[in-house]
């Protein structure tokens, strides 16, 4: 008995900036950047959540811009760089970002704060002192169905105090 | 989700090529944000997606002399609304290219690519057709094969466009806008952000160089008819008269009139053409507004 294999289409090869580091891999050129990061680089922080853009589970930075990891393939990072959840935290410690939704109390499941946080990062990164509507408007992308969201508000207000 | 081969050209001639070897079997991506999600829902099997963001025409925005702009199709969003000629110039754009889903969104969506996924409720759509722009596509003929067609004259049903085998979007150009002239577009959604127009309205006006008289007038609607709706009625109100609230409610009137929407879990027949009627009155005054500077 011969086992057929159907041949796919030619994998893509990818290098590119990962949270700093170098990375040079191949991918299925239908895999999105989400599953690249999980199950290609080993990088499980970034979440799954709707695969269709309107949640933010899986938000990362892409060239300095907040993507949803999901809408994005993973062959479009070749020569780009990523920044991810776990790129967030030094030797040193955790994240303004991260302290404060720890103190703030900002999440109770979980799944959507990686998300959250590397929207946020996006948003403090360029503007260090935003106001309440600003942070919200710039969350909008993000959803959480445990926190009502004004704890992970406060906890963005009080990073970027800390980060100003 | 069939899975698809991955191309990114560095030409135009490289992705009409790719599209018209494929044809049905591939599509252009820019952002991906409707794409990708509509392939893993299975809406086409496709064995190629061809990633346009590299091809400069369609990645570039171009200011002209004459204030005319060209938009490179697959220009995303948030590089439209931090271009400051086109925020002067074309603010009835930054109104659509700011709300259209999130940052996450704005940071890969292209105007382009809105108009090429011909949702009746696209954002992008009815401003572009307010503003009179022009789509700029490539055919798969060589140098030669290329062809204008009015963005209002796109789309041809829900999902659906002019475009044919090998066609591509290249970019949108948009005339200079000229003195005494304003354009704005509104939606209505239950959230503040991140949703589908129940309906939409793009307007823009040109008036008389006092400003008491409308002398050209666009009014295009959307999520009310199979394609962004353009409401002559709407304009033959305005144009010739004097600006008054009279004749902007009997605009706005034409405009509930001419819609012919669908019920769906967004809205209700009834909701969107009272919402066609309320946002074309709101969209005048404020392209009058704008117009007056």
């Amino acid at each position: 008995m011969t086992t057929q294999i159907t041949p796919g289409p030619a994998r893509v090869h990818v290098r590119t900036t990962i949270n700093g580091n170098p990375h040079e891999f191949l991918v299925p050129p239908y895999m999105s950047l989400l599953d690249t990061l999980r199950e290609i680089v080993g990088l499980t922080g970034t979440k799954e959540g709707c695969l269709d853009g309107n949640c933010g589970a899986c938000t990362v930075s892409l060239d300095g811009r907040i993507v949803d990891s999901c809408l994005v393939l993973g062959a479009e990072i070749d020569g780009k760089s990523v920044e991810t959840v776990e790129g967030m935290a030094t030797p040193e410690g955790l994240h303004p970002l991260q302290q404060a939704f720890l103190e703030e109390a900002a999440l109770q499941c979980g799944i959507c704060t990686p998300g959250f946080l590397v929207a946020a990062k996006g948003l403090l990164d360029n503007e260090p002192a935003p106001d309440e509507h600003r942070i919200r408007h710039w969350l909008a992308g993000n959803l959480c169905r445990c926190t009502g969201y004004d704890k992970i508000v406060r906890a963005v207000q009080k990073a970027s105090a800390e980060m100003s | 989700m069939h899975p698809f081969a991955y191309e990114a050209p560095t030409t135009i001639e490289g992705a009409v090529a790719v599209l018209d070897k494929h044809g049905d079997r591939a599509r252009p991506i820019a952002g991906g944000t409707d794409v990708l999600v509509q392939a893993r829902a299975n809406r086409w099997d496709l064995d190629a997606i061809v990633d346009v963001k590299n091809i400069p025409e369609l990645t570039q925005i171009s200011h002209y002399p004459d204030g005319s702009v060209s938009i490179g199709a697959a220009t995303p969003c948030y590089q439209i609304y931090e271009d400051q000629k086109i925020r002067d110039s074309f603010p009835g754009i930054i109104d659509a290219v700011e709300m259209i889903g999130g940052i996450q969104i704005q940071s890969r969506a292209a105007l382009g690519g809105n108009l090429c996924n011909s949702s009746p409720s696209a954002d992008g759509i009815c401003p572009l057709i307010a503003y009179n722009a022009v789509c700029h596509i490539a055919g798969p003929g060589g140098d030669d094969d290329h062809r204008d067609v009015a963005v209002e004259d796109f789309c041809t049903g829900p999902g659906s466009n002019v475009l044919g085998r090998g066609e591509i979007l290249v970019s949108m150009v948009l005339p200079a806008p000229g003195d005494n002239f304003g354009a704005a577009y509104e939606r209505f959604i239950p959230r503040n952000e991140m949703d589908i127009a129940v309906a939409g309205a793009g307007v823009s006006v040109k008036l008389s160089s006092d400003g008491s008289t409308f002398e050209a007038a666009r009014v295009a609607l959307a999520a009310v008819a199979p394609v962004p709706l353009v409401v002559p009625a709407a304009e033959a109100a305005l144009i010739g008269n004097a600006v008054s609230d009279d004749v902007i409610e009997a605009a706005a009137q034409a405009a509930g009139a001419a819609a012919t929407p669908i019920a769906d879990m967004r809205g209700t027949i009834e909701q969107r053409k009272h919402l066609s009627a309320v946002l074309t009155r709101r969209m005048i005054n404020k392209s009058v507004e704008r117009a007056r500077g």
